[in-house]
C-alpha cells in the first residue's frame, strides 16, 4: 500500500480499508463545430484519502465539484482515467469485470432519490435480498426472505411491509429500503451519495440518525457524499472539500468549522446563514463572489483563484500541493496567512 | 388605507377532489401581510404552503375549491375574473419560483421575457421596456446586462436564472414579491448571492415580501414575522425572535432542534421527530401532529388546538401550556 505522503509528512490511517491514490477521471467531450477538436472535462483531478475502519469521512462540495462521479469512480461505474481504487489491496480500477463484481458486494452505495433508485415492479422484500440472489444463488429463498427481514429491522421497517411495493412508502420511508439493500450482503463500505438531500426536513434527522447507529452496529465505512456542510460535519470523523474535481481541504470534523484553512471552506462556512436571527443579522450570509468556471477550462494554477479574494501572481502560476497545516490537509499557498477563526459567532 | 394590510386572507380552505377521496391541503388559515415587511412560511412539503398562496392568487388545479376570502389591499381576489386576477398578477404581486426555468420561456430571449410585463401591464413601448429591462438587470446583479438580454436562459449559470427570475417579478415594481423556495435548489455560496439580493430589494424598493421555505437559516437571515404549518393547518406565528428564542409550539421546537447547525459543538444525536407526516386525507380527529408529539395529552388526540394569543403578535395552536425545552446532548 502505498503511504499518502504530503510533504513529506504521511498522513496516518492504520490499515485503511480503502485507498485512493491520484484519481482522476477525465471525460471527452465534442469540441465546437463538426471538426473542433475534442476537450477534456476534468470531473475528478487528483484526488487522494485513506478511509479508515468504521469511518465516516464526508464529501461536500457544490454541483459541478465531481463528488459524484468520485463516488461512481470508486464502484467500477465510469472509467478511471488514472490512480488507484485500492480495496483490501486490490487496486478496483484495474480489475477485469468478473473481478470487480466479486468485490462489489464488499462495497455498496445508498442514491440520493431513494424512490428513482427502487424497481417500482418489486415488492420491498424483492428489493431488500436482490443482492443476496445475485450474489449467492445458490441460498433458499426461504433464507433470503429471513435475511431480509432481519435487515428490514434493522433500518426501521416492519415485517409485514415486506409484499408492499415502492410506491406505498413515503420518501423516508424508501430511503430505509434503500439502506436495507445495501446492507443485507454487510459491506465493508458504503458509500452515501446526498442520502437525505431530497427528504422532508422532519424525516432528514431520523435517516442521518439511523445511519450512524448502522455504522456502530455493523462497523461498516461511510463515504457520505453531500452538498450541505452541517450534515456532512453532523456524521463525518474527517470532511474533505471539493472544487473543481480537486481537494481543496481535508480536515477534522471539528476542525473545518473552527479552522477551516482555504479560502474556499471559508466561503462555504460563512455562505451558510446560521439559524439564529441575532447571529444571521449581525453577520450576513455572505455570497461567493464570481461564477463557477467551466470544467472544460480551469484556471491555471490554483482552480479557486478566479474567485478567491486573497489570490496573488503565484496562485496563477503554481498549482498549490496538499500540504499540513496544523491538522488540516490543505491546497493553497497562502494558508498560514489567510487562515483565521471564522464562522458566524 | 393606513393599518390595512396589503394581503390578508381569513378562513382560506383550499380541498383538492381525487379519485381517492378529498384532500385538504389548506385549512381555516388567515394570513396578514403588511406593508413593506418579510412574511416567512415555514413548513415541510406537503404541509400547505405554497398551496395557501397559489390559491390566493387564483393558481391552483382544476380539482382545487377554494374557500374563505383572500384580499390584497381590500380587494377579494377570490372569484375574482381571471382579467383582474391577470392585472394583480405581475403588476401588483409578483411570484419567484424554486426552479427558476418553471417561470423562464426557453424559446425566448431574456430580454423579451422581460420587457413582456412592461408592455402588457404598463403600456410601455419597446424602447422604453428595455431600458428598464437593464436597469433591473443590474439591480439584480447581472454583469454586462446588454449582451444578457440577447441571451437565451440556457446560457446563463443556475443562479443568474433565479436573479433574472427575480428581475422578472420585479419589473413592474409590485408590492408583494411571493419566494416559494427561492433558494432550494441552488448551491449554498450562490444561496448568499440570492439571499442579500432580496434583502437589497427590500430596502431599496420597499418590496413586501412572502417567503416560503423549510431553510431555519434563511429565515433567521430575512424574515420579520414567521408562520410555521403543519398539515394544513397555522400552528404557530410569531415574529422571528418569538419563533427562534420564545417558541410555543412543540413542531417549531422539533424543528429547530432536528437540523445540524454549524457550531463549535455538535449534538451526539440529531434530535429526530418520530413518525412520519400524516396523509392529508386521513388527517388525525385532534391536533394534526399529536401522534409525533413529546408532549402530547389526553384532549390532543380528540379535538383540535384553536391559533390562540400568548402574547401580543405571538400565537401557537397547542393544548401543552407547560414549557418547551428537550435538551440536546453536544460533544466536542
Amino acid at each position: 500500500m502505498t503511504e499518502l505522503i504530503v510533504m513529506n509528512q504521511p498522513i496516518i490511517v492504520t490499515e485503511p480499508i480503502l485507498s485512493v491514490r491520484d484519481l482522476r477521471v477525465h471525460f471527452e467531450v465534442p469540441g465546437e463545430g463538426w471538426f473542433g477538436a475534442r476537450k477534456v472535462l476534468r470531473a475528478v483531478d487528483g484526488v487522494s484519502f485513506d478511509l479508515a475502519r468504521s469511518e465516516t469521512l464526508g464529501i461536500v462540495g457544490e454541483s459541478g465539484c465531481g463528488k459524484s462521479t468520485l463516488a461512481r469512480a470508486i464502484l467500477g461505474l465510469v472509467r478511471v482515467t488514472s490512480g488507484e481504487v485500492c480495496f483490501a489491496g486490490r487496486d478496483l480500477a484495474r480489475l477485469a469485470p468478473e473481478q470487480l463484481r466479486e468485490q462489489r458486494c464488499h462495497l455498496q452505495i445508498i442514491f440520493q432519490d431513494p424512490l428513482a433508485s427502487l424497481d417500482p415492479r418489486m415488492n420491498v422484500g424483492q428489493i431488500v435480498a436482490e443482492p443476496l440472489r445475485s450474489f449467492f444463488p445458490r441460498m433458499t429463498s426461504q433464507e433470503r426472505q429471513s435475511k431480509a427481514v432481519e435487515m428490514m429491522g434493522h433500518v426501521g421497517l416492519l415485517p409485514e411491509h415486506i409484499n408492499r411495493y415502492p410506491h406505498e412508502f413515503s420518501g423516508g420511508q424508501a430511503q430505509r429500503i434503500g439502506i436495507a439493500r445495501a446492507l443485507i450482503l454487510r459491506p465493508e463500505v458504503v458509500i452515501c451519495d446526498e442520502p437525505v438531500s431530497a427528504l422532508d426536513v422532519s424525516i432528514k434527522a431520523q435517516i442521518v440518525n439511523l445511519l450512524v447507529d448502522l455504522q456502530a452496529e455493523f462497523g461498516v465505512s461511510l463515504l457520505f457524499i453531500a452538498h450541505d456542510l452541517a450534515s456532512v460535519r453532523h456524521v463525518s470523523h474527517r470532511v474533505m472539500v471539493l472544487y473543481l474535481g480537486k481537494m481543496m481541504e481535508l480536515a477534522p470534523w471539528d476542525e473545518i468549522y473552527r479552522a477551516p484553512q482555504h479560502p474556499y471552506t471559508q466561503a462555504l462556512i460563512q455562505a451558510i446563514p446560521p439559524a439564529d436571527p441575532r447571529r444571521a443579522r449581525a453577520n450576513p450570509a455572505k455570497p461567493l463572489g464570481g461564477e463557477l468556471p467551466s470544467p472544460i477550462a480551469p484556471p491555471s494554477g490554483c482552480v479557486f483563484r478566479t474567485r478567491c479574494p486573497y489570490a496573488v501572481e503565484r496562485c496563477a502560476q503554481e498549482e498549490p500541493l496538499l500540504r499540513r497545516v496544523g491538522e488540516n490537509l490543505v491546497a493553497c499557498h497562502l494558508a498560514e496567512q489567510v487562515s483565521k477563526p471564522v464562522g458566524n459567532a | 388605507m393606513p393599518g390595512a394590510p396589503l394581503l390578508e386572507a381569513r378562513k382560506l380552505n383550499v380541498e383538492f377532489a381525487t379519485r381517492e377521496g378529498v384532500v385538504r391541503a389548506v385549512s381555516e388559515v388567515d394570513l396578514d401581510l403588511a406593508l413593506g415587511e418579510a412574511l416567512a412560511i415555514v413548513g415541510e412539503s406537503g404541509s400547505g404552503k405554497s398551496q395557501m398562496l397559489l390559491s390566493m392568487l387564483g393558481l391552483t388545479a382544476g380539482n382545487a375549491r377554494v374557500t374563505g376570502s383572500a384580499r390584497f389591499k381590500g380587494e377579494e381576489l377570490l372569484g375574482a375574473s381571471e382579467a383582474r386576477l391577470n392585472q394583480i398578477r405581475g403588476s401588483g404581486i409578483g411570484f419567484v419560483f424554486q426552479d427558476p426555468m418553471t417561470s423562464l420561456n426557453p424559446y425566448l430571449s431574456i430580454g423579451s421575457q422581460l420587457t413582456e410585463p412592461l408592455r402588457i401591464h404598463k403600456g410601455a413601448d419597446r424602447a422604453a421596456a428595455a431600458v428598464q429591462a437593464i436597469e433591473m438587470l443590474k439591480a439584480v446583479h447581472i454583469t454586462e446586462p446588454e449582451r444578457r438580454m440577447r441571451q437565451y436562459p440556457h446560457q446563463l449559470s443556475g443562479g443568474m436564472r433565479q436573479r433574472v427570475a427575480i428581475a422578472m417579478a420585479l419589473i413592474c415594481r409590485p408590492e408583494i414579491l411571493i419566494a416559494d423556495e427561492p433558494t432550494t435548489a441552488l448551491d449554498v455560496t450562490v444561496q448568499a448571492q440570492v439571499l442579500s439580493l432580496l434583502r437589497e430589494i427590500r430596502e431599496r424598493f420597499g418590496t413586501a415580501v412572502v417567503l416560503v421555505t423549510h431553510d431555519l437559516g434563511v429565515i433567521a437571515e430575512l424574515a420579520d414575522r414567521v408562520n410555521v404549518m403543519y398539515a394544513g393547518k397555522i400552528v404557530e406565528r410569531g415574529s422571528v425572535e418569538d419563533i427562534f428564542y420564545h417558541c410555543r409550539h412543540p413542531y417549531t421546537e422539533a424543528l429547530q432542534r432536528s437540523v445540524p447547525q454549524l457550531t463549535e459543538l455538535r449534538p451526539v444525536r440529531l434530535a429526530a421527530i418520530a413518525g412520519y407526516p400524516p396523509n392529508p386525507m386521513r388527517l388525525p380527529p385532534g391536533c394534526s401532529f399529536s401522534p409525533r408529539c413529546p408532549y402530547r395529552l389526553d384532549i390532543c388526540d380528540q379535538s383540535v388546538p384553536p391559533l390562540e394569543s400568548v402574547s401580543p403578535n405571538h400565537a401557537k395552536a397547542c393544548f401543552y401550556e407547560g414549557p418547551l425545552g428537550i435538551t440536546v446532548e453536544m460533544s466536542a
